[in-house]
């Protein structure tokens, strides 16, 4: 933590993505007008007025990364899987894939469907991994980032951000979040017809004289979904993101609260070791029942 | 934190990522997975076979013992049996053979005896012909008392 900077700077530095889109201005306070030119926003208000058509950088580069990686290591099993005797990674990629297809087998029950399991794996190693970058302490990618981008295009260090935990974005969250609710309304439509899909959305719970009622609840159910799946994972991650900050905070007071805060990031670590298991555990099983509700026909 | 264009990203490599995994990672897995399975549960089926197997062969040996030990008893008291056979034999054919020996032997003494007598008679009528031509001298006819002679001799 740089000392000519304030801790709630330093925080504000930290929450924010690398985003790139359309130039802004403050041409006064709180009024921001477009330059024309495209580029990196400079600040959180920049990247915050630069509308739909932005991009955050750093999350799409760490969750491409960390997806292709996971690829990657799959794959390579795969084109050398034997039946015999595995090989190390062989037995690692085994391990997870029986995990995987023991926890579908266990909730989704929608007869043969070559997409759940995939998807369930994609999911639990991806969001996984996304998390685990929640454990490199905060300062490292982000300084390193920051050094060689002020180095390479001499802009100020202080104007680059990085956030390396993709899942606390929410765009990514719900992005995926989003794919499953695609999914959804897909085998709904696909396995109950349209009639019977609509007829689930309007003639529960109440019965076909309640309709108006009833489609306004099973509709809120249903968006539900997707939106609780999205913004759980986010505010888990979200929030144990800012307590590593938080405690990143009190490396600059002093060596005692050095110290502790070295004993406390430890210990939020090791607990975090099990949030982010959990969540993306979390993440998948709940895929899993929606797509197996999705699949379910109600009478 | 803002919703952006991201959202969209993420929903495309999100979808790219399944993708592949549907395609080329979770099948080949899965296949392999599935093949060591059949081939444990062919293999435990196999020692279980090979067991009972096991087990009928022990029977069977157990069974083999059993009737080659009835087999040798049998045999052993057969043998005995054989054995006190061949000793009486041998003794029945010693005492018959004995009693044989013994007939013949008494069979020659009497011949020998007979022969003997035979002799003596023969000559007991000589000498007594002799005798009494000596004793009668020429008055005796040797040819007119021979018969008589005879006689005299059959009689001792």
């Amino acid at each position: 933590m740089a000392s000519e900077i304030t801790t709630s700077e330093y925080i504000k530095h930290h929450l924010q993505n690398l985003t790139f889109g359309q130039k802004q201005v403050e041409t006064e306070p709180g009024v921001w007008a477009p330059t024309g030119e495209w580029g990196f926003a400079m600040s959180s208000g920049e990247a915050a007025n630069m509308g739909f058509w932005s991009i955050n950088v750093d999350t799409m580069f760490m969750s491409i990364l960390l997806g292709a990686l996971m690829m990657w290591f799959f794959r390579s099993v795969a084109k050398k899987v034997s039946a015999g005797i595995p090989t190390a990674s062989q037995n690692f990629a085994e391990m997870i894939i029986d995990f995987i297809d023991d926890t579908v087998r266990g909730s989704f029950s929608g007869g043969k469907n070559n997409l759940v399991a995939p998807l369930a794996l994609t999911i639990f190693v991806w969001v996984f991994l996304m998390n685990l970058m929640d454990l490199i302490p905060v300062d490292i990618i982000p300084q390193i980032v920051m050094q060689s981008a002020g180095a390479i295009f001499g802009v100020d260090p202080h104007h680059v951000y990085f956030k390396i935990v993709p899942t606390t974005d929410p765009n990514a969250t719900l992005g995926m979040a989003i794919f499953v609710f695609l999914l959804m309304l897909y085998y709904s439509f696909k396995i109950k017809g349209t009639g019977g899909f609509i007829g689930e959305l309007t003639l529960q719970p109440f019965g076909k004289w309640a309709l108006p009622i009833n489609t306004v609840l099973e509709t809120v159910t249903l968006l539900s979904k997707p939106f609780s799946l999205g913004l759980r994972l986010f505010g888990n991650m979200y929030a144990g993101e800012m307590v590593f900050i938080l405690i990143a905070t009190m490396y600059g007071a002093g060596l005692v609260m050095g110290s502790f805060a070295g004993l406390l990031q430890v210990g939020w670590a090791i607990f975090h070791i099990l949030i982010i298991t959990l969540q993306a555990f979390i993440f998948m099983v709940l895929t899993t029942v929606y797509l197996d509700m999705a699949h379910q026909e109600h009478h | 934190m803002n919703i952006n264009a991201t959202i969209i990203g993420q929903i495309i490599a999100f979808a790219v990522f399944v993708a592949f995994c549907m395609k080329y990672v979770w099948p080949p897995i899965m296949q392999a997975l599935e093949e060591r399975k059949k081939k444990i549960a062919d293999g435990l089926a196999a020692a279980e076979r090979g067991r009972h197997e096991q087990e009928l062969a022990e029977k069977r040996a157990q069974q083999v013992i059993h009737e080659a030990k009835e087999q040798a008893s049998e045999i052993v008291s057969q043998a005995q049996k054989r054995g006190n056979e061949i000793v009486d034999e041998s003794k029945n054919n010693a005492r018959v053979e004995g009693e044989r020996i013994l007939n013949s032997a008494k069979a020659e003494i009497e011949q020998e005896a007979n022969r003997a007598r035979d002799e003596l008679k023969s000559q007991v009528g000589g000498i007594a012909l002799a005798g009494a031509s000596k004793i009668l001298g020429r008055e005796i006819d040797e040819k007119a008392h021979t018969d008589l002679l005879d006689e005299l001799v059959s009689r001792i």
